[in-house]
């Protein structure tokens, strides 16, 4: 493993199984106990380093850092250079006299847990930068896939929505990729950046014709604010040609799920009867999302303190 | 003051010597007698017309932590500059004959290349009116060329009206090529790349659009036109079609654009970050055929120097722009000259002559003559350096070069005879 993890890119094969697996044992070994508590990383100090509100990334990564008995201190730094409040920089040098052994950093700005790590010696782990990547979101699929359906080799995942500003779709490219899945895009095409056809995907901009070949959905939020930029014509529409509605849901193989990073829109994207159903693996999504955090803050900084 | 150069190269050409007195070139020849004048060695050494700047920014007056009048003076006359239009987008914006004679007389009182102001084409460089352009034409500081560099002149009758009315003052608008419509949160070239970092693209179109909308305009109303900072082959092509056309427009290449490429983005570190962005590996390849076959008459270095703070940020927050005065040559050097796509004949051409005409400066871009004005610089093409930003003498230390080894040295450039560089230092 590399010392941070920034971007899906930072995993090999050998390194994203070893995430996963390594996840799977941390659950296997909490399973059943009454102090949900691993003592690994005792004595180690965690940061989140929040400069966007994210509440349940924040909290989720939280719960990871306190599972295995690190000391978490919240840093929410709203506002960046930009406002002229603190600079990144400035942060990054008191966090490093703080000591800080990883920092967990959530930015607005795509590349800021990059300029991050050049200016501390403590791992890096990216929470979401920008419309770039959000690698733990990407690993917390693959094992809620795995778990599933119990494989990734070969597994067909149909991304849907606003890949241009996703920074979940892009780590989910990467990575599912890199686990030997398929990965097809289904967008408008004013959702999809210009030069995604280098990317290691199928493109589609029709999702009734993707649904019936695909193990996987993965409905990315939607944020109706988009039409205003001309994205789509009205929230209505999108969610006519792009929604994931029951109607849609019964075109799926009998056994694929559907998954949903959160925060939903319900109505817009996929609606409330697909989000609460069987299929669903929102829920799984939220629980899972611990195991893997924990499992990369283990890898990352779980050899024994200098 | 008499300095007498010897076994110089003048255009890499036959070594002769070179006698400066009162301010020109007063004899040329082979063996001619010091009498009194400082002897500089030049063997070794290719002569060239000291260089002309259509695009430096010089930050003051308003960021003088960035850069001076006399920080950036100094950084070009080390770059073999004898001339550079300074940029309109200062604070205030030198939009009145009072800013642009200000910056002409600070130019005047650092003495080391001769400073010319660009004017403002709109007030405040808000693209609503023009500023009073022939006030500034008629100032002490002669100003011809106008541009509201750093935002396009996006209303296309307000650039009608501003090429029409600098016929008028012999002048000439130099447009920054960038529809704003399109670039809302730009950060980099759109493409390959952009997709996969997530930073906002800036497409070549909206380059493109602007220019073939004003070639056309320029053509229509016979006025002359001069692009900033080409950055993309479609507007190569489009500029190659106008010209075929006789349409009068010039336009400019940057040395970074004539070598970096948006690979460069990929490390998130803003000193990459330029307006426009760094392109692709094919932009590059059209933009130095463009200027080899004379489509792209100039080079000019965009010099943009930024505070620390202004560039140790991330991506997004960082101000667009690098420095570019001292490392021109060396980057022509090596993208034109060492490939076989330029002679320094052709150097002399894109970086002296035609830019001097471009801004109508009487005393500059002259050949290396007996009673010419005796601006030239010499240089050492052979050597290699690798660049520190530490040891430039700009204020600034956004090159994006750094580390960088780049052939040619620039060891003495004469103002008007004095020298402004010798052994490789200013001399003030």
């Amino acid at each position: 493993m590399k010392r941070h993890l920034l971007e899906a890119g930072d995993l090999d094969r050998a390194d994203a199984t070893l995430v996963l697996d390594t996840a799977a044992q941390i659950e296997q070994a909490l399973a059943g106990r009454e102090v949900k508590k691993l003592p690994t990383l005792r004595g180690r100090t965690v940061v989140n380093l929040f400069f966007e509100d994210s509440t349940r990334t924040r909290i989720s990564f939280e719960l990871a850092a306190k599972r295995l008995s690190a000391d978490v201190i919240n840093f929410s730094a709203k506002g960046s250079s930009v406002s002229k409040g603190e600079s990144l920089k400035d942060t990054a040098l008191t966090l490093e006299a703080m000591g800080a052994d990883g920092i967990v950093v959530r930015h607005g700005a795509s590349g800021a847990p990059h300029r991050l790590a050049h200016w501390v010696r403590g791992s890096v782990v990216n929470a979401g930068d920008g419309t770039h990547e959000h690698p733990t979101q990407a690993l917390l699929d693959a094992y809620t896939i795995r778990q599933r359906l119990g494989r990734l080799d070969g597994v067909r995942v149909a991304v849907v929505g606003d890949v241009l500003h996703s920074r979940v779709a892009r780590s989910n490219v990467w990575l599912l990729s890199t686990l030997g899945a398929e990965v097809t895009l289904v967008a408008p095409p004013t959702l999809l950046p210009v030069g995604v056809g280098s990317w290691p995907v199928t493109v589609s901009y029709d999702l009734d014709a993707v649904l019936p070949k695909a193990d996987v959905v993965m409905m990315l939020r939607v944020q109706a604010e988009r039409m205003n930029a001309s994205f789509f014509p009205s929230a209505r529409e999108y969610s006519r040609r792009y929604g994931l509605d029951a109607h849609r849901m019964a075109a799926l193989p009998d056994d694929a799920i559907v998954m949903h990073p959160g925060p939903m829109n319900r109505g817009m994207e996929i609606a409330a009867e697909v989000a609460d159903s069987a299929r669903s693996t929102i829920v799984d999504q939220v629980g899972n999302g611990v195991s893997v955090r924990m499992a990369v803050l283990y890898l990352l900084l779980g050899g024994a303190p200098e | 003051m008499s300095t007498l150069i010897k076994g110089a190269r003048p255009y890499g050409e036959e070594a002769v010597d070179l006698l400066l007195d009162g301010g020109v070139i007063a004899a040329v020849g082979t063996d001619l007698p010091a009498d009194g004048a400082q002897v500089v060695d030049g063997s070794g050494l290719v002569a060239l017309p000291g260089l002309v700047d259509l695009h430096t920014h010089l930050r003051e007056p308003g960021r003088e932590d960035a850069e001076t009048v006399e920080t950036g003076s100094r950084a070009a006359a080390l770059g073999g500059f004898t001339a550079v239009h300074a940029m309109a987008n200062t604070d205030p914006v030198a939009d009145t004959a009072g800013v642009v004679e200000q910056v002409w007389r600070l130019g005047q009182q650092a003495g080391l290349v001769d400073v010319v102001p660009v004017g403002a084409v709109t007030v405040g460089l808000r693209g609503e009116r023009l500023a009073e352009l022939g006030a500034m034409a008629d100032s002490a500081a002669r100003v011809r060329v106008f541009s509201d560099d750093g935002h396009c002149v996006a209303d296309p009758a307000l650039m009608r009206r501003a090429l029409e009315y600098v016929k008028a003052l012999d002048g000439v608008v130099a447009q920054h090529a960038e529809e704003p419509r399109l670039t809302v949160g730009a950060q980099m070239n759109e493409g390959d790349r952009s997709a996969r970092l997530g930073l906002t693209g800036w497409p070549a179109a909206a380059e493109e659009a602007v220019i073939a909308r004003d070639v056309l305009l320029a053509g229509h109303v016979g006025a002359r036109l001069h692009v900033c900072h080409v950055s993309t082959a479609g507007s190569v092509e489009i500029l190659r079609w106008a010209k075929s056309r006789g349409v009068q427009v010039t336009a400019e290449v940057t040395p970074h654009h004539l070598l970096l490429t948006d690979e460069c983005a990929e490390t998130y570190d803003p000193v990459f970050k330029v307006n426009p962005p760094l392109r692709t590996d094919a932009d590059v390849q059209a933009l130095r055929a463009g200027l080899a076959d004379g489509t792209i008459d100039a080079v000019a270095t965009d010099h943009a120097p930024h505070a620390v703070e202004d560039k140790e940020s991330e991506w997004a927050a960082a101000r667009p722009g690098m420095l570019g005065l001292e490392q021109a040559l060396a980057i022509v050097v090596q993208t034109m000259v060492e490939p076989g796509l330029l002679d320094w004949r052709g150097v002399a051409d894109r970086m002296s002559v035609r830019p001097a005409a471009i801004g109508r400066l009487d005393g500059h871009g002259r050949p290396l003559a007996v009673g010419e004005p005796a601006n030239l610089l010499l240089l050492d093409p052979t050597h290699r350096a690798t660049v520190d930003p530490a040891a430039l003498a700009s204020r600034s230390r956004n090159s994006p070069y750094a580390g960088r080894e780049l052939p040619g040295r620039v060891v003495a450039t004469f103002l008007r005879g004095v020298p402004t560089v010798l052994d490789g230092k200013a001399t003030k």
